[in-house]
């Protein structure tokens, strides 16, 4: 869209308003822009988030970004990628670094749903 | 490390896998407060254990007083072992955070990178990289003595990733900002949003400084300045959405360029700006950018452009003054010119240190136009909200228009929400969602009773960093080792960036028209014996009258170090040495610069106690001031029975110094003088050897200082049966 310069008519409600007001008014309206972003990021993940949490609990990167791909295309990633892994190598009785390498060489995806009692659409 | 040997590359990649940094986090200058050759500063931080000064320093006593301000160099050389030298160049000069450009194309690599391959433009950021350069700043930063920042990008479609291994390898500052992801990286706006709220928890964690992204719709708008409001919203949108994911405000710099350049009027248009951008955002730390928009391939006009920025730094006040590189208009920066770009800072900082105690803002005069942008801004949230938020806003084209808002010309960016590179990637979190790690931003349903997330797993990697997974490479024939293998040991070349890459700088005028003049530059640089000849600037000086042409080319051999035969040093002999020889014979020299030529400071430097001069052995002199002639010089040294002459020519158009040397030497003969007197010449141009040719006793060039002259009249007078 266009629009020629209306500054003096549309910024007639803030001409009155005092310095300190202006900067309140500036702050308050970021905070309705950015309130919903934050809430937005808190309640959703993604396969990079998935893949830092991994590389936090010790895995190497190539090993992350092949678990964090297993894990999207069984629509998992809503549990969390180090969900996934902590649980199945709880269920499997072995050390979690061994159990997402696992994951990662073996097909064991119907076993991982059942311990989160899923479908394989992750319902 | 030894300050004459270079930095061993092979040592710094010794054991890396086992390295760890020194500190996490930011860290700023400490002020001091004491006075240096006796001057008093207002604006300056703890001097550096070793470093290069000023080039007028040598008239106060060497002193390199270092900004209050944490200054910025940019290094991009694409390979990180060049890297690496460049950052020590620049901590010598001044820098003290070290801003690592990442190669082409790494913010759309969904993952990490391994390894060391060569970069374009940058260099691949991974964990090698990351670790052999943090071990090195951390030598380095020993050497200078001041800590050092090292600083690079957590955005693309890896932000979170990115950020861990930040945070793991002791990086100390990063670039992060969603708005840079969505408008200049064309990655999915929900994404972008997304990781940056994990990245930049982690990033809190380490207490690295966040820098945003804001400068980059100056330097995409058409007409920079348009976009003063919307830089306010998005300064506005990612600082406060930083603070709501945990980050402090002082670990938040706004990258803040001061918009505009000459020919506009510049200060009517970047002073009010900086004054409202530093009114609205008080408690956020403010990172003073140098202007990248209108920087040209003139080297000169971009300093004097970063001067004026520098002005605007000192008179509305920062925390970190970002340098760019002169010559960034022209190519991937050069060692010499990341250099210039810090000594401008450094040396306009210093220049204007405390000149708000002189010089104010007119608060009241410029109010007006301070509220205006920040209606303007106002106006612009206004909008946001009203079409439905962000997203929205950004589907619309609201950003990088070159309307200034609320005008708009409808050329903004347009990126839609469920589009673009990574769209389709974000998943809502699961009632059963978790994550086993500490600091990990948003819904995470950790089984009660644990007192830290990270407990369920025996320890994540930011609080067991032995945890961490370390990859060596992974290309075999792209890699360090590789690069290190094929360097000429025993012979060099000239260098612009890469070790021994040949590319020199000739400048030259022609006394014609620019098209001609740049075909005679290229078959000159020809006729040098150049290949990869390019013209990189042109400065006419008149339509037809000259033509001013750098070109860049590359030598096509290279230098035997061994061959290379250095002039002899003549060292100087101990201070008590020269004062006891005088003592015992008083004698006296005259001087004077010779022929046309008033240049006296170079001369007055070698002949005053104050400078460290000859007058300080005990040798009197007898000045005769400037444009002395020859003859006048011969008389006064017989009349006053003086042993020496010291002649200072600065001037050597049509050689008139070689002219000048020898007829000093013919007129002394002349007059049946000349096995009396010892004939010393000095001057820029002037070398022992030339001089001797010309009939002197010795010369000396730029750079002596009395005790050498002196030396040299004990040795001389020695020689001539004073014993």
């Amino acid at each position: 869209m266009t629009r020629s310069d209306d500054f003096e008519e549309r910024s007639a409600h803030l001409k009155n308003l005092s310095d300190e007001e202006l900067d309140r008014r500036f702050w308050e309206l970021v905070e309705q822009v950015v309130d919903p972003l934050v809430e937005l990021a808190r309640t959703h993940t993604s396969p990079s988030i998935e893949r830092s949490v991994l590389l936090r609990m010790g895995f190497d990167s190539i090993t992350a970004k092949n678990l964090v791909d297993k894990i999207f295309e069984q629509n998992l990633l809503g549990k969390g990628a180090g969900n996934v892994v902590y649980r199945f190598a709880k269920a499997k009785k072995m050390d979690y670094l061994d159990a997402g390498q696992l994951l990662v060489k073996e097909d064991h995806w119907d076993e991982v749903r059942s311990l989160f009692g899923v479908d394989k659409n992750g319902r | 490390m030894d300050v004459n040997n270079k930095i061993d590359i092979n040592e710094i990649l010794k054991d890396l896998e086992h390295y760890r940094p020194k500190r996490r986090g930011w860290t700023w200058r400490k002020p001091y407060y004491g006075k240096m050759d006796g001057y008093e500063y207002r604006q300056i931080s703890e001097p550096l254990k070793n470093s290069i000064p000023l080039p007028a320093a040598h008239y106060f006593d060497n002193i390199d007083p270092q900004p209050d301000l944490v200054i910025t160099s940019e290094i991009a050389s694409g390979r990180f072992e060049d890297d690496i030298r460049r950052m020590r160049m620049a901590a010598w000069h001044g820098a003290d955070h070290i801003m690592v450009i990442r190669t082409l194309g790494q913010s759309h690599i969904d993952g990490l990178m391994e390894g060391t391959p060569e970069g374009i433009g940058g260099i691949p950021i991974t964990r090698k990289q990351l670790r052999a350069t943090r071990k090195a700043l951390d030598m380095i930063e020993e050497e200078v003595g001041r800590p050092i920042n090292l600083h690079s990008y957590v955005s693309g479609v890896a932000g979170p990733e990115i950020a861990v291994l930040f945070a793991e390898e002791g990086v100390n500052g990063a670039h992060q900002d969603p708005q840079y992801n969505v408008l200049y990286r064309g990655i999915n706006p929900v994404r972008s949003f997304v990781d940056a709220a994990v990245a930049k928890r982690i990033m809190a964690w380490a207490n690295m400084l966040q820098i945003d992204g804001a400068h980059n719709a100056n330097a995409s708008a058409r007409v920079s300045w348009k976009v003063m409001p919307e830089l306010l919203v998005q300064h506005g949108i990612n600082s406060l959405y930083s603070v709501k994911v945990g980050m402090k405000p002082e670990n938040i710099a706004l990258s803040t360029v001061p918009p505009t350049a000459a020919p506009t009027p510049t200060m009517r248009i970047n002073l009010p700006y900086a004054v409202a951008v530093r009114e609205l955002f008080k408690g956020y730390r403010f990172r003073a950018q140098m202007n990248t928009k209108y920087i040209e391939s003139d080297l000169f006009d971009a300093t004097r452009m970063h001067m004026i920025d520098a002005f605007i730094t000192r008179l509305t006040g920062a925390h970190l003054q970002s340098t760019i590189t002169p010559d960034e208009g022209r190519n991937v920066p050069w060692h010499i010119n990341s250099i210039r770009g810090v000594e401008t800072a450094k040396h306009a900082l210093i220049a204007l240190d405390g000149l708000t105690e002189y010089v104010k803002i007119d608060r009241e005069k410029i109010n007006e136009k301070v509220r205006e942008l920040k209606m303007r801004a106002i106006l612009m949230l206004e909008e946001i909200i009203e079409v439905g938020g962000y997203f929205e806003a950004v589907e619309r084209g609201f950003f990088v228009d070159n309307g200034y808002y609320p005008e708009r010309i409808g050329d903004g960016i347009k990126r839609k929400k469920d589009g673009e590179i990574a769209a389709g990637t974000v998943v809502p979190r699961d009632k059963d969602y978790m994550a086993p790690v500490c600091e990990h931003f948003g819904y995470n349903n950790l089984p009660s009773g644990i007192e830290k997330p990270c407990d369920l797993i025996g320890g994540c990697t930011l609080c067991k960093p032995e945890k961490i997974k370390y990859i060596d490479e992974l290309d075999e024939s792209d890699n360090v080792n590789l690069r290190l293998q094929k360097i000429e040991k025993d012979e060099i070349r000239p260098e612009v960036e890469w070790l021994n890459d040949g590319v020199v700088q000739i400048d030259m005028t022609f006394p014609t028209s620019p098209d001609l003049a740049e075909a005679a530059a290229i078959e000159t640089a020809k006729k040098f014996g150049l290949t990869d000849i390019n013209v990189i600037h042109k400065t006419v000086l008149h339509p037809a009258e000259g033509t001013y042409v750098e070109i860049k080319g590359r030598v096509p051999f290279s230098i035997k170090i061994k061959d290379i035969k250095l002039p002899e040093k003549i060292d100087q002999l101990p201070d008590e040495e020269i004062i006891d020889f005088f003592k015992r014979y008083p004698v006296s020299v005259v001087a004077g610069t010779v022929g046309n030529d008033e240049h006296s400071v170079g001369l007055r430097e070698i002949l005053d106690i104050k400078h460290g001069g000859i007058e300080k052995y005990g040798i009197k002199y007898i000045y005769l001031g400037t444009s002395v002639p020859v003859e006048k010089l011969i008389d006064a040294a017989v009349e006053t029975n003086s042993v020496a002459v010291l002649a200072s020519m600065i001037i050597t158009h049509n050689d008139v110094h070689i002219h000048n040397m020898k007829k000093l030497n013919d007129l002394s003969i002349e007059k049946g003088v000349r096995d009396k007197l010892i004939l010393v010449a000095g001057g820029t141009q002037i070398t022992n050897d030339l001089a001797k040719s010309a009939g002197m006793d010795a010369g000396f060039g730029r750079g002596t200082h009395g005790a050498d002259v002196a030396s040299f009249l004990v040795r001389e007078l020695r020689r001539r049966g004073y014993r």
